[in-house]
């Protein structure tokens, strides 16, 4: 994790005036908040075929016939997906990395921010590149990505037997598999999906299916006894490292540890599946009945459901508090702790739980507007656009990150005035 | 003879009325309840607005597209469907019986009406016969039990008819015809006359899916 | 009406060929008696229920379903084609011998199941009773997708689906790619049009079907043109997610198919968009608005799905495509039947025609009574072996379109692209010489653009 305490929690308000941009430059993209708010950037085109990186009203040195996916690494560097002569790399602060690939794609940072990875092609193959440095083995194809904890690993879902178009057969005897670092393991399955590694980045569990109809969870490359109708993304214990996943047996949803079933409820649906940081809560959201949502706690679901989606779960890393975001039609709520907040809004983005796990805060949006919600307290600040709450490490205060009037703003409040 | 009919039209009528009534309450609560273990996601869809716009559009003649493009089968079964409801129930000699047995009557037909409808129901049986020997389309997916089912429900009204003319051996007629009526209501539940039974179902569930998801027509 | 001419020397001579499917028959010689009984047993009593039961159990074997089938219309009325008489070769027979079938009947029964019938639903409006025939043989083909006998092109499809999470095997690297190429094309025509990836909030997420950037990436260039023209707060996915399509849903591969609609539908909410818009596609239209979020538990979808009928609907309606000169061509229009009986937009597609052209003639039937194209319902995409009796199996339309034309009509609109495939080999089979469009095709040519 990023270490936090030394951001300026004391200056109230900062600002970049963002207006002027858009005289300077033929246009602005969507604007992105740097993780402390002192940085607000943005791609910009400049000219024909050339783009740049405004941050706080200052352009990268070099422009680039192509920029996207410009986003902030945890620890403050800024990262774009960048094309110079039909070559991609990654800049970062503007520095492209020496590599060069046919493309590249899907950034991954580690939660330190020190590591940054993306997939990447040339010549027809694919691999990861970690910090610029590409695996040492490429595959005919690549589709699911995943980072360790640390960031020192990275692993894809990759292809490692060819077969021709319609060569069904040949397909469904395994051509998949996992690599993590570029080294494959060594059994093969039809298909592979998502993957978890473990808090010490020791080991790897992923989605399998070994033929058209049996799933199961691969660890390091070692397929559970047990099948499954269907399984979905696993994940593993933070403690004990054991592997759990949701399972469908008899057309309906649970978890399995380990290939056993875990919890003793059957749901029309379970994923999602979230431990707290202590190991002692796991929950994950899971639908009772055909057409309502709620969350499952320990395996007990809430009381109360709701019909359209519950999204976003997240847990206090003692799992004293857990938030999630619940749609009803075309509204959006909050969801802690079993109870819907009282207000509701047309668009919430992913709880935050602040350090003593007491606040949960909430970037919304209504009519178009943003602001921040804090423990269902909407601050008044109606905003063009705003980014998630940070709150202090002592959980006094809150940064918020907003554009109003065509300026960003970098606020530190007491929380307080906000939840009054 | 007459100990006969006493048997047919007493223990036996028993017997049928309580399979009927509680074959039918079976089949349909057997129903509710596989769906409600199995299928629960029906529940979510029924809307009784869009059941019922379902349900009366075909109950009314030339009320829906097949309907119209089908005039001579829509007038049959129509007119089949509803003299096989109503001249039983509406019958004299019928109400007579509940009137003898358990003290209540109601509206009954004219005698004369009464014959006409049983000979309708005659020739909707004998216009299903021809259909199914005769179209290919029907042909092709009929099976011994379809000319069965037909023969179940047209003996009523048949012997029924013989019955009321008394023009075969009189007593022995109206024996069969108390059996053959038996038969129906007891074959109601356990054959494919249970359409009578599910139709309203499967015809309001289509018809929900129809209203509320794909808001389009089922008719 | 003028009987639609086959003219071409070949075509007259031709035989129905034996089709050898590979998928079909690898699996076959796989097959034992035993195993095709454990399959059928398993998935009548454990996957199906009441609803199964009661459509048998209520079907009184009337064949009024029959004339709705344009196979059945095609093939003179031939009872095997007729939907209650697909449905007494496959799944009555099962039911009744209690999965005590051959492989040969197994064989007949993929080809009914996957190849003679679209899934269309046009006889389900038939049927006095409401029996969903395109439910019963749906799953007639999940016992096929089960036992390892689905035909090889559709599956190698599905294979696609459950690598790729999207149909045509594109890869990740060549789909933002893709988009990125045809944002530089189209600046050359609009000089500040994007197509913006990944950008979280938008009104809007913009999916379409793996067809579009493998081989009519136009079509992309053109939606990218309308909404800006139309000023539309959009996005595009650059992630896995993006396709809508579904060929698993028509396998009976339940699993994928669930699997690929979570990862669309998540993918929408990840970029916190209010709805999604989709391309003109039916099929597509059928997974994620009606089967496909089921299966997951969603009842309705949790973001909501506008099909491209229903957009073009909403922005000519708001006045925000402003149109120079309307479409000149007399035009008569298809309806899909995914998205018009499954999703009731008849009157939209209707205002849409009116707004974009001078003169729309009316197909018959029409609206939920149009007959389907055949191809839909995975039925093209069983691919080259099936495509004669695809055509020949829909002579109706054939009949239908030349009554159009014969009032006037010169193009045909099909807003759904297997629709839209499936015409043009109508057309060319007994051609008919008319063009087939998009109506984005319409839109883009007839609006107002930069100088």
């Amino acid at each position: 994790m990023v270490d936090q305490s030394n951001w300026d929690w004391e200056t109230r308000e900062k600002t970049v005036p963002m207006d002027p941009w858009k005289d300077k430059f033929n246009w602005v993209e969507e604007p992105y908040a740097s993780p402390d708010g002192e940085h607000v950037a943005a791609v910009v085109n400049q000219d024909e075929e050339e783009f740049n990186v405004c941050v706080n009203g200052e352009t990268w040195e070099n422009p680039f016939e192509k920029i996207w996916y410009l986003r902030w690494a945890p620890d403050g560097r800024l990262t774009a997906l960048v094309s110079d002569m039909a070559e991609w790399t990654v800049a970062v602060d503007g520095v492209p990395w020496e590599n060069k690939f046919a493309y590249v794609w899907n950034t991954l940072f580690s939660p330190d921010g020190k590591n940054i990875a993306v997939a990447a092609q040339n010549d027809g193959m694919y691999c990861m590149v970690v910090n610029g440095k590409p695996w040492e083995t490429t595959f005919q194809n690549m589709t699911y990505f995943a980072m360790s904890p640390d960031g020192s690993k990275t692993a894809a879902v990759v292809q490692v037997e060819d077969f021709g178009e319609g060569e069904i057969h040949k397909f469904q005897e395994g051509c998949f598999t996992v690599a993590v670092d570029g080294q494959a393991w060594e059994n093969k399955f039809v298909n592979a999906w998502n993957m978890a590694f473990s808090a010490d980045g020791t080991k790897l569990a992923a989605e399998m299916r070994h033929n058209l109809y049996d799933y199961s969870i691969a660890v390091d490359g070692r397929p559970w006894d047990k099948v499954f109708q269907c399984v979905w993304e696993p994940v593993f214990h933070p403690v004990t490292g054991s592997v759990i996943a949701p399972v469908r047996t008899g057309g309906k949803w649970t978890l399995a540890q380990d290939g056993e079933i875990l919890w003793e409820g059957r749901f029309l649906q379970a994923w999602h599946q979230t431990f707290s940081a202590d190991g002692e809560t796991l929950a994950a959201i899971v639908s009772p009945r055909y057409g309502r949502w709620t969350v499952a706690v320990n395996g007990r679901p809430w009381s109360v459901t709701f019909s359209t989606l519950v999204s976003d779960l997240v847990i206090s890393p003692d799992g004293s508090t857990i938030a999630a975001l619940a749609k009803e039609d075309q509204t959006w709520k909050v969801v802690v702790n079993g109870a819907a907040w009282s207000n509701t809004f047309h668009m919430a983005w992913k709880p935050v739980i602040s350090p003593n796990n007491r606040h949960v805060g909430v970037k919304v949006e209504k009519q178009g507007k943003y602001t921040v919600v804090i423990n269902d307290r909407v601050w008044p600040q109606e905003c063009e656009a705003a980014w998630d709450p940070v709150f202090s490490p002592d959980s006094e205060k809150v940064l918020l990150r907003t554009v109003e009037n065509g300026q960003y703003l970098r606020r530190i409040l007491p929380v307080t005035e906000i939840t009054g | 003879m007459h100990d006969l009919y006493q048997f047919v039209s007493g223990p036996l009528a028993w017997v049928a009325f309580i399979l009927f009534v509680g074959g039918s309450l079976y089949r349909m609560i057997a129903m509710l309840v596989e769906v409600k273990k199995k299928e629960p996601f029906i529940f979510t869809y029924m809307s009784l607005k869009y059941s019922l716009r379902s349900i009366v559009h075909w109950m009314t003649p030339f009320a829906t597209y097949n309907w119209r493009r089908k005039p001579v089968l829509t007038v049959v079964t129509f007119a089949f469907h509803i003299c096989l409801f109503v001249s039983p129930i509406f019958l004299l000699a019928h109400v007579t019986l509940w009137d003898e047995s358990w003290d209540i009557s109601w509206w009954t037909l004219p005698d004369g009406v009464a014959d006409v409808m049983t000979l309708i129901v005659i020739a909707g049986c004998v216009f299903f016969l021809l259909r199914r020997l005769t179209q290919p389309e029907v042909q092709f997916v009929t099976f011994p039990s379809d000319y069965f089912i037909l023969a179940i429900v047209a003996a009523p009204f048949v012997t029924g008819f013989l019955a009321y003319h008394q023009w075969f051996g009189y007593p022995m007629v109206m024996v069969l015809h108390v059996l053959a009526g038996e038969v129906m209501l007891v074959a109601i539940p356990f054959t494919r006359l249970s359409h009578m039974i599910y139709s309203p179902f499967t015809r309001a569930y289509m018809g929900s899916e129809f209203g509320v998801i794909r808001k389009s027509k089922d008719f | 009406m003028a009987e639609p001419a086959v003219t071409q020397d070949e075509k007259k001579e031709e035989e129905e060929q034996k089709v050898v499917d590979e998928g079909i028959e690898v699996g076959i010689s796989r097959l034992t008696e035993a195993r095709i009984e454990q399959v059928i047993n398993q998935v009548l009593n454990t996957e199906t229920g009441a609803r199964l039961k009661t459509y048998v159990n209520t079907c009184i074997h009337c064949g009024l379903c029959s004339e709705a089938c344009h196979y059945y219309m095609s093939h003179d009325k031939d009872p095997k084609w007729s939907p209650v008489g697909k449905v007494k070769q496959t799944l009555w027979e099962m039911i009744r011998k209690k999965g005590r079938v051959s492989p040969d009947f197994m064989r007949r029964a993929v080809e009914i199941a996957q190849t003679e019938c679209n899934l269309c639903r046009r006889c389900l409006q038939f049927c006095p009773f409401g029996i969903d025939i395109a439910y019963l043989i749906s799953m007639v083909r999940r016992i096929c997708h089960k036992l390892g006998i689905t035909p090889l092109y559709i599956q190698d499809t599905a294979h696609s689906h459950s690598v790729t999470m999207n149909q045509m095997w594109v890869k990740g690297d060549e789909w933002p790619d893709t988009l990125q190429w045809q944002e530089e094309e189209a600046r050359g025509e609009f000089p500040t049009l994007r197509i913006p990836l990944e950008k979280e909030g938008a009104d809007i997420m913009y999916s379409v079907i793996a067809p579009e950037p493998k081989f009519q990436a136009q079509l992309i260039y053109q939606a990218a043109a309308i909404m800006e023209v139309a000023g539309v707060d959009w996005t595009m996915p650059a992630d896995m997610g993006w396709d809508n399509s579904d060929m698993a849903m028509f396998t009976g591969d339940n699993e994928i198919m669930g699997r690929v609609k979570r990862t669309h539908f998540e993918l929408a909410a990840r970029l916190r968009v209010k709805r999604i818009v989709m391309g003109e596609c039916g099929h597509a239209f059928r997974s994620v608005y009606d089967t496909g979020n089921r299966w997951l538990g969603w009842s309705h979808p949790p973001i909501p799905i506008v099909h491209a009928i229903d957009f073009y609907w909403e922005l000519l309606k708001d006045n925000r495509i402003p149109i120079k000169e309307k479409y000149p061509e007399p035009v008569t229009l298809h309806d899909p039947c995914n998205v018009i009986r499954g999703g009731g937009l008849m009157e939209k597609a209707r205002y849409v025609a009116h707004a974009l052209c001078e003169t729309v003639v009316e197909m018959h039937p029409n609206r939920e009574y149009n007959y389907c194209c055949c191809a839909g319902g995975g039925v093209i995409n069983c691919g080259p072996p099936y495509k004669l009796k695809r055509v020949k199996s829909n002579r109706v339309k054939a009949e239908q379109l030349m009554d159009a034309k014969a009032r006037g009509a010169k193009v045909i609109i099909s807003p759904c692209h297997n629709c839209h495939s499936g015409l043009k080999d109508i057309k060319n089979y007994y051609d008919l010489h008319m063009d087939i469009k998009f109506f984005g095709d319409i839109i883009y040519q007839i609006m107002e653009k930069p100088e």
